[in-house]
């Protein structure tokens, strides 16, 4: 088969420099064409927009009345606004709740899957949220989170063990435990099946050679299973990172963080003064301000994965 | 080199009954929101504060499903999710295809540069350019209109990465072949290139509807008219009038819109689990 492939590459002939060039031009037409779609709406829908955003966030508009310059007054409003404060210390907290718990479990359960037979059946059970909407399982955990009488996990833990747990959608200190809880839940499954799948593509042999070399599964796992698919659980961790700082939807229909201040995140402040108080400029200005927290965090990774992460190439 | 036991020991054994333990706990942990979900919704109002806690409806109350579908235009709803979502698998696919196969197969000058533009702007969160892309909308005359979903939702470059990656692999001698032949540019990537990548379009096709049909974000901010909603939207604004008092009707609407994709998944799982998995991977 390979023999035959190899066979059907032209022989470059003397003198072909310049139909080369005219190839090259031609093609550089073809490129504009193929790449036109994508790339005019990334113009027009990516980086017209940000550049906007960036524009706005120098200045106080309401979308109906006058514009007018405002210098960095938006950001300095926001930074040193109390709420913003808030907002931010929220988001970095269901962060770092999501984060390690939520990938830390998907890398056990996937560990563990790798070992069982019957993988199907658990890997449907766990990505079935997965593939539910946001809003859907932000109702359905409302009536297990609820307080009183309507929540179901509180009233019995109560009946069975006599334990009064708080009040997890009303109570500032645990409502963004409950949101991190409801957010592990609804994404646990997608990092499950992609680590079993980082799992999978690592040889038998690998792991075989290991432990006749007499290491015990706990030596395995840390020397061959997890440089092996670091690479994986980088990417996860990155995207995980990205999506929390971007969480909204449980947020919004779970808890209205307008009466409860332990749920307002960055990006509900965003939409908050964006969308109901029609303070376009410091809505721009607080999105940036979300913009500039994912960079840098991202850039972090970047950084600090090379000492951890190991590409075989 | 020491002696590898044949048969499987009596500890593995134990090891493996302890991991088949945890994850049907976990695993029950995973299902129990869905199992809660249908008992509620077959439940009056009066039952839920039932003490001691009524586990199973007394009775069974199925008119909550009529009447939740009564009470707002589910029908519709499913409509307008579906055909935005299959509008924008097609037009994210096709779109995306070209120009992974332009970033792929065709040198160009600054395609580095572009490519490189295209990742970074993966890190923009979508809420950094709501407001701009609110007003460019209401310009045009887009706001409560589909076309604010559909028109900029085709704008995709996770797929553009991940399209790359796919078409890479397909031989460089098919297409050498059929240029020999005398194929342009179109007719190869028509009629070589695509064919060949077909899993990952089928699986970045399965992403893009899940993402489209489950997405709130965007029809809460673009959409106003309740004959517009999409599903996602329109049980939210359920559970924001009937929530507090009415949770048996609630969670009947919720169940209407989680049964039918739980279908579709349970349906076609392997399909489904394998591209999320090849996804993940970043189609390496």
């Amino acid at each position: 088969m390979a023999g035959v492939v190899t066979g059907t590459r032209p022989a470059t002939k003397p003198g072909s420099a310049r139909t080369a060039t005219r190839v090259r031009n031609r093609d550089g037409w073809w490129a504009a064409l193929f790449l036109a779609p994508q790339v005019v709406g990334l113009l027009a829908f990516l980086v017209f927009p940000l550049g906007f955003a960036v524009v706005l966030a120098f200045m106080k508009w309401d979308g109906l009345g006058e514009k007018s310059w405002v210098g960095f007054d938006n950001f300095t409003a926001q930074l040193s606004d109390p709420a913003f404060g808030t907002a931010v210390w929220n988001t970095v907290k269901l962060a770092f709740l999501t984060v390690p718990f939520g990938l830390g479990l998907a890398l056990l359960i996937a560990v563990a899957l790798n070992h069982v037979k019957g993988k199907t059946f658990y890997r449907v059970v766990y990505f079935m949220p997965v593939v539910t909407s946001s809003v859907a399982v932000a109702v359905m955990w409302q009536i297990i989170l609820a307080g009183g009488d309507y929540g179901v996990l509180n009233r019995t833990v109560q009946d069975w063990f006599g334990l009064t747990l708080p009040d997890w959608l009303e109570d500032p200190t645990w409502v963004i435990v409950a949101i991190a809880i409801v957010t592990i839940w609804s994404s646990l499954g997608l990092n499950v099946v992609i680590f079993l799948a980082g799992l999978q593509t690592i040889p038998p042999s690998l792991t075989e050679a290991a432990r006749i070399d007499g290491a015990g599964p706990v030596r395995v796992f840390r020397s061959v299973t997890l440089p092996m698919i670091s690479p994986t659980l980088f990417f996860s961790t990155v995207v995980a990172v990205i999506s929390s700082f971007q969480a909204f939807d449980q947020i919004y229909v779970l808890v209205d963080p307008d009466h409860n201040d332990g749920a307002r995140t960055i990006v509900y402040q965003v939409y908050d003064l964006g969308f109901k108080r029609f303070e376009f400029g410091m809505s721009s200005a607080a999105a940036l301000i979300l913009l500039a927290l994912t960079l840098l965090v991202t850039l972090v990774q970047f950084g600090v994965q090379r000492r951890f992460v190991h590409y075989d190439s | 080199m020491s002696v590898i036991p044949t048969g499987v020991s009596l500890p593995r054994r134990l090891g493996g009954i302890a991991l088949h333990v945890g994850l049907a706990v976990g695993g029950l942990v995973m299902l129990f929101p869905f199992v809660w979900m249908l008992l509620t919704s077959f439940k009056g109002t009066h039952q839920m504060l039932n003490a001691p806690l009524d586990w199973l409806p007394n009775p069974w109350r199925a008119q909550n499903y009529p009447d939740a579908f009564g009470a707002l235009p589910f029908a519709n709803a499913y409509w307008n999710s579906f055909y935005i979502a299959a509008l924008n698998v097609v037009l994210t696919l096709l779109t995306s295809a070209m120009a992974a196969y332009a970033f792929a197969r065709i040198r160009f000058r600054g395609s580095g540069l572009l490519f490189g533009l295209f990742l970074a702007t993966q890190m923009v969160p979508a809420q950094v350019t709501i407001v701009p892309l609110y007003l460019m909308l209401s310009e045009l005359g887009w706001i409560d209109s589909h076309l604010a979903l559909i028109v900029p939702g085709y704008v995709n470059p996770f797929a553009v990465f991940l399209l790359r990656q796919f078409i890479r692999a397909v031989p460089i001698e098919l297409e050498e072949a059929a240029r020999l032949d005398g194929a342009g540019r179109w007719t190869i990537f028509w009629r070589i290139v695509l064919p060949n990548v077909r899993p990952g379009m089928g699986a970045l096709g399965i992403i893009v509807f899940l993402a489209s049909w489950n997405s709130f974000f965007f029809p809460l901010i673009f959409l106003n008219s309740p004959e517009l909603a999409t599903v996602p939207l329109l049980v939210s604004q359920f559970a924001g009038q009937h929530g507090a008092t009415e949770y048996g009707l609630t969670l009947a609407a919720s169940a209407i819109s989680v049964i039918p994709m739980m279908i579709a998944f349970l349906i076609g799982q392997r399909r489904i689990l394998n591209s999320m998995a090849m996804s993940g991977l970043g189609g390496r």
